[in-house]
């Protein structure tokens, strides 16, 4: 329509159409973040999503992932109804079944294994977020072989913190952004946890006279906006943290007031070479743990109220035995000279100078900078305090630290650093999110060392071993879980070790599996050591034929890689069509001010045959007849289904999923089930929060006004002050049943390891990896890291995040590359003792000089995702699991170790060594190894994806008519500019504090 | 060929910070979720689950590495670039249907779909490359700093802003009145030192980036806010003169 050429037309453009029908409010899953989301419906259509402002996670902010949750949710990936194999195992050959015959399958093949031997069944989930409701599950199925994916994720960070301060970082902690001045990152940090970190380093910049080191062999991610960038050799963080406590210790910058008050540094540790009681705490009667007290000059019980501990210096228990602080010990180790900086630099490849810089600066913040809170509390021997005292220096660590195998005692030392500081639980140092701390090691400990048929375990499958009574180990000490998990081999497996499932399972190491159950976890790609090992366990045949790992039942909402290799498929829905429950019970969304939870409700109906995974459990359940899932009459317990489960269960009375609006509605934490409940989640934005009193803030795990509360809501068990565990004796309690002692004793050949590696104070070691092959063959580290637009592999499917990062690069320092004649772009092999993958370089400064790394979880297999074979993703993304393998090279006696840990059983994935080799001139243009196109399912190739897709076009908002509102100024992190520039408004984006009370609190603009 | 408005009564816009920002990649799509159904409806994608998946995108964030030739340090600096909303907009001029065009009210430039003729000329004309081709439907399109978002009072207050800039996980995104002085956002471009992306090009753009902070990596004296050591208690060089020291210390007062 062209009129005039010579008059403009003027177009009337539409300020106020109706953009839609409804908002609804949920929680996003498009990574483990678990923000606050509200989603706006047109034509009954997912219009548009973005932050809930009122949510304590996100606080309105939402991150490329959440905003393109709308292209995950209409996904051409999708499943579309359950699916039996009909082809090889692997073909992606399958028929549609109805629910009714899928879930009859299911019952039959699980009820035969229940009643034979019920530790048959592995039940392994992934990025589950009802580990509460499926650990409960496999609990009542009664079978021990349970875990979701924290083994391969970051149980080496969960399980240090755990065993040394009561809490960890990301779900279990987090920096205090508004007062921290000094914040430290230790690896790879941008997918857990996504928006809080991001929120969090916006205020702390903006607010001013802060620093943020980055300690990460890559320079990417939050490192752009760091200070200063630590480009650290992998796997040896440990040894820079012990060259900082070298520095602090012969400087005598610790706070020795914290340490005698809070932490076990002067409990006096028995000194008694070869004894049973060699390393233990020296107890009184009533087991309370001795110090000795220099006013007094006598060995009194450490918690005594006037107390002044020596902090070093043998002394002579009232029996005779000899004994010395743990402290002096502790000193001892770190005052070494194998810790000066001087002599770790070259291995860690960082300057001494630079070390001892950092070192001077962490103590000047610490105790030059203090942040004060003038707050009284009292401490839990009725000490009062007339404010509490920050040392505002903060640090997290996720899976740079953990995916190591030393990453327990580097998570571990990294805390002991805190702690010297006296920066934990501190103003501006790093807080405990609710529910933690918790104690240490916090209870219960894992169950399943008897199974019987047709019977549930008497606890639940993951727990906390407190010492080796408390393994699951046969009499000979010999594994009893398919993982290994609590065995010798690791024995604080404390989130298993999903990674090692399908090669034990077809190893029949310890035993065979009948079924294999799993849920949202790409075991067929991507989230497998090993790949070409995996896809060949997954299909191996035994002598009769079958299939090794003879049944196995895959619940996914999408055409993932692991999909062809089940047999039977249950397909979930998508985030946005589901009840689901974020609960206190499982990974908590609390913040360090108070507890949070929040719930899932379906704001859009799925236009496909398919079930919340969580629905079919509960479903499979009653089926089963699970005592807990099942009423005295036979029929099902929560006919309601999922959210029937959320609002009436009760793990202990009182206690449910959900901690909001229990009771009469108007008790929180614990109550009787609220019929309402999830009505007033809904009304609330699907959440539930409560801010702890302002002198139960700090200092929690020391501090009665919090203990209570923490007592009150279930979280602990009596309110018992939690003393920080620097040096552990439940490490030395394995380690002196290595050396002959205790009715529970390792088999030989594990005895050596475990002398090794339960030291009761962090140590470093070579990760497994580069000690066991020739590193001038494998010269590089080859590590990874994750994009924030991406999360897991769900990021491909996504038409426009794919548009962001389609394939990956292999990331190399320039002067390494130009030595080996690459060039940006060059197409090269990676190749390590196991295997070689090829993948196109990318050259790069900001990289440590003898590490290469890339994108998580890029490369994709042929006919997966609904994506077009000749996609970037087939074609030009590699993954690192392809060269990974899941065991050690073979020691003496020919036993293989897993990759792993050996105190926890983490997946090592970064000890992997590589060398480069550019590629021949015929081997350039796609990557290898190449697997073959996987077929569709039906359902999947009914709805083959668009060449062109026009989202949006036809739910185009209609004018409305309405006069357009008066634009709103938003300045992002008002609150900090506020407090530096004149005439700035305090409060919130568009939010002012000039305008509050009012019932629209936002400030209006001149017109 | 198009006239621009000779004065515009505001001159809404966007305020960026370098400093802060990681390179999430947040703005961008969230932008493109909100427009994809908005004023300029569909942001088409062609094969986009193809070979090489390709849409409009209002904003884009270019990554670069920066290194330092004198200390060889090296930094990744991310630039999310969008449409600058120019006072003299070249891309409004030089279209010859008037259908790219500068609003007199807030001086939000935009194209009416309904008289574009896919020319290009506009993209040509642009220096900053903000303009989005959207070659299925043969329209020009481009960032119309969410126009049927920020006077909405269908949404509720704390939505009635740029997608963009209400989703910045870092915060480091700023919206308001760049041409009152007295505006939040000006107070903040001139605490800041704001600046305009090249002034050179004579188009007056309305955004303005904020630069990054200097960076305290030891490098330079004056950033250092310790010493560059600890003074040592003892001179030992395995801590036996500070452990004797400290047998008979009461250490924890």
């Amino acid at each position: 329509m062209i009129g005039n050429p010579f008059e403009t037309v003027k177009e009337d453009a539409d300020l106020t159409p109706d953009v839609a029908d409804e908002v609804k409010t949920t929680t996003c899953y498009m990574c483990a973040c678990r923000c606050g989301i509200r989603v706006y419906l047109k034509d009954g259509t997912v219009r548009y999503i973005e932050g809930n402002p009122d949510h304590p996670v996100n606080k309105g902010v939402l991150c490329a992932k959440g905003s393109a949750g709308i292209m995950n949710h209409y996904s051409p990936a999708r499943l579309t109804k359950p699916l039996l194999r009909v082809g090889e195992r692997g073909s992606g050959e399958f028929k549609e079944i109805e629910w009714d015959e899928a879930l009859g399958l299911a019952t039959e093949w699980l009820g035969e294994v229940r009643a034979r031997d019920p530790r048959k069944l592995a039940f392994f989930t992934g990025r589950d977020q009802s580990q509460s409701l499926t650990g409960w599950w496999a609990a009542q199925f009664g079978t021990p072989n349970f875990a979701a994916h924290g083994g391969f994720c970051s149980v080496n960070m969960a399980a240090a913190g755990l065993y040394t301060i009561g809490g960890a970082f990301w779900e279990f902690g987090e920096p205090d952004w508004d007062l921290t001045k000094y914040f430290m990152l230790f690896g790879v940090a941008e997918d857990h946890d996504s928006n809080p970190i991001k929120m969090g380093l916006g205020r702390m910049r903006t607010r001013g006279g802060t620093k943020f080191v980055s300690i990460n062999p890559c320079q990417t991610g939050y490192s752009a906006i760091a200070d200063e960038w630590v480009g650290i050799r992998p796997g040896t963080d440990g040894l820079f943290v012990f060259a900082l406590i070298h520095e602090l210790l012969r400087a005598e910058k610790v706070d020795f007031g914290y340490l005698a008050r809070y932490t076990n540094a002067g409990w006096l540790v028995i000194d008694n070479p070869g004894g049973a009681d060699d390393g233990l705490f020296a107890r009184d009667d009533n087991g309370q743990p001795l110090a000795y007290d220099l006013t007094t000059n006598g060995v009194v019980p450490a918690n005594s109220l006037s107390i002044a501990p020596a902090l070093a210096g043998e002394r002579t228990l009232p029996d005779g035995r000899k004994a010395r602080p743990s402290f002096e010990i502790l000193a001892k180790r770190y005052l070494a000279k194998d810790y000066a900086p001087d002599t770790v630099a070259d291995a860690i490849g960082i300057k001494a100078e630079t070390i001892r810089r950092i070192a001077a600066e962490l103590a000047e913040v610490a105790f030059s900078e203090e942040v004060v809170i003038d707050t009284p509390w009292t401490d839990w021997l009725g000490r009062k305090h007339d404010k509490f005292v920050g040392r505002p220096i903060s640090m997290h660590g996720m899976r740079g630290i953990s995916a190591h195998s030393n990453g327990f005692h580097t998570c571990r030392a990294i805390h002991l650093l805190q702690v010297l500081l006296g920066s934990v639980d501190v103003p501006g140092g790093w807080r405990y999110k609710a529910p933690f701390p918790k104690p240490i090691p916090p209870g219960p400990k894992p169950a399943g060392k008897t199974v019987q048929p047709n019977t549930p375990l008497n606890g639940m499958p993951i727990g906390n071993p407190t010492g080796p009574e408390d393994l699951i180990v046969d009499g000979d000490g010999n594994p009893l879980r398919i993982d290994k998990a609590y065995s010798w081999e690791h024995p604080i497996a404390a989130h298993g070790l999903m990674h090692m499932v399908i090669h034990n399972a077809w190893a029949a190491d310890p035993y065979p599996v009948d079924v294999l159950m799993m849920y949202m976890a790409n075991m067929g790609w991507n989230s497998a050591m090993n790949v070409p090992g995996t896809i060949r366990y997954l299909t191996d045949r035994d002598e009769d034929g079958g299939y090794k790992i003879p049944k196995i039942i895959y619940s996914d909402a999408f055409y993932s890689e692991m999909v062809p290799f089940a047999d039977l498929i249950l397909p979930d829905t998508t985030y946005l069509e589901r009840w689901d429950c974020i609960s206190l019970l499982d990974r908590p969304i609390s913040s360090a001010h108070g507890p949070a939870d929040a719930i899932r409700q379906p704001v859009s109906e799925p236009d496909r045959d398919v079930r919340a995974f969580q629905e079919v459990l509960i479903d499979l359940g009653a089926r089963l007849r699970l005592p807990g899932m099942t009423n005295a009459d036979g029929g099902p317990k929560y006919p309601g289904g999922y959210p029937d489960y959320i609002v009436n269960h009760e793990r202990m009375p009182g206690i449910g999923p959900l901690a909001g609006w229990r009771g009469n509605g108007e008790q929180f934490g614990t109550g009787t089930p609220n019929p309402d409940q999830l009505a007033r989640y809904i009304e609330n934005g699907c959440f539930w929060q409560d801010h702890f009193p302002d002198d139960a803030q700090y200092m929690k795990p020391f501090n009665p006004a919090y203990l209570a509360y923490a007592k009150r809501m279930g979280w602990i068990p009596n309110e018992e002050p939690i003393v920080y565990q620097l040096y552990s004796e439940t490490l030395q309690k394995f380690r002196l049943a290595a050396r002959g002692h205790g009715g529970v004793q390792p088999p030989a050949e594990h005895r050596e390891r475990i002398e090794t590696y339960f030291d009761p104070l962090p140590i470093w070691y070579m990760p497994f990896e580069e000690a066991a092959v020739d590193t001038n063959t494998y010269p590089l580290h080859a590590i990874t890291q994750r994009p924030m637009h991406m999360y897991h592999s769900w990021g491909s499917q996504n038409a426009w995040l794919r548009q962001i990062t389609s394939h990956n690069r292999l990331f190399i320092n320039s002067a390494t590359a130009k030595n080996l004649g690459i060039a940006d772009d060059d197409w090269v092999w990676v190749i390590s003792h196991a295997g070689r993958v090829k993948g196109q370089a990318r050259l790069m400064e900001g990289t440590n000089k003898h590490t290469v790394w890339t994108w998580n979880a890029i490369g994709k297999r042929k006919g997966s995702w609904g994506l077009d074979k000749d996609a970037p993703e087939m074609k030009r993304g590699f993954l690192l699991n392809h060269i990974i393998s899941e065991l050690l090279p073979e020691r003496e006696g020919g036993y293989r170790y897993s990759n792993s840990d050996p105190v926890t059983g983490q997946a090592a994935w970064y000890d992997l060594r590589v060398r480069i080799e550019k590629c021949l001139p015929h081997e350039i243009g796609e990557t290898e190894p190449a697997y073959p196109e996987v077929a569709s399912p039906p359902g999947v190739a009914a709805h083959p994806a668009p060449e062109i897709l026009r989202f949006g076009e036809m739910i185009k908002g209609e004018p409305t008519g309405r006069a357009p509102a008066t634009h709103l100024e938003w300045i992002g992190n008002r609150h900090e500019y506020a407090l530096s520039i004149d005439g700035m408004p305090d409060g919130h984006g568009n939010r002012t504090e000039e305008n509050a009370g009012g019932k629209d609190d936002t400030k209006e603009t001149r017109a | 060929m198009t006239d621009l408005p000779k004065s515009t009564g505001k001159k809404l816009g966007l305020v960026i910070d370098l400093d802060i920002c990681v390179g999430c990649h947040a703005c961008a799509v969230n932008c493109k979720e909100w427009n994809t159904s908005g004023h300029m409806a569909p942001l088409t994608d062609l094969l986009p689950y193809g070979e090489e998946p390709s849409g409009v995108w209002f904003n884009r964030i270019h990554s670069f590495e920066v290194v330092d030739e004198n200390s060889g340090d090296s930094r990744t600096v991310h630039f999310p670039k969008s449409c600058l909303h120019c006072d003299d907009a070249p891309c409004v001029t030089v279209c010859p249907t008037g259908a790219s065009y500068k609003r007199e009210e807030d001086g939000i430039v935009l194209v009416n779909a309904d008289t574009c003729i896919g020319c290009k000329l506009c993209s040509w004309a642009c220096p900053y490359g903000a303009r989005e081709y959207d070659e299925d439907a043969g329209v020009m399109k481009k960032c119309t700093l969410c126009v049927d978002k920020i006077y909405n009072e269908n949404l509720p207050p704390e939505s009635r802003v740029p997608a963009c800039v209400s989703t910045c996980p870092v915060a480091a995104r700023h919206f308001g009145d760049l041409g009152d002085p007295n505006s939040d956002v000006s107070r903040l471009v001139e605490a800041r030192g704001g600046y305009a992306l090249m002034p050179e090009q004579d188009c007056a753009p309305v955004n303005r980036y904020l630069p990054p902070r200097p960076r305290k990596n030891g490098s330079d004296d004056e950033m250092i806010r310790a010493p560059r050591m600890l003074e040592y208690k003892d001179t030992s060089d395995d801590g036996a003169g500070l452990l004797a020291r400290w047998v008979d210390r009461i250490l924890s007062s």
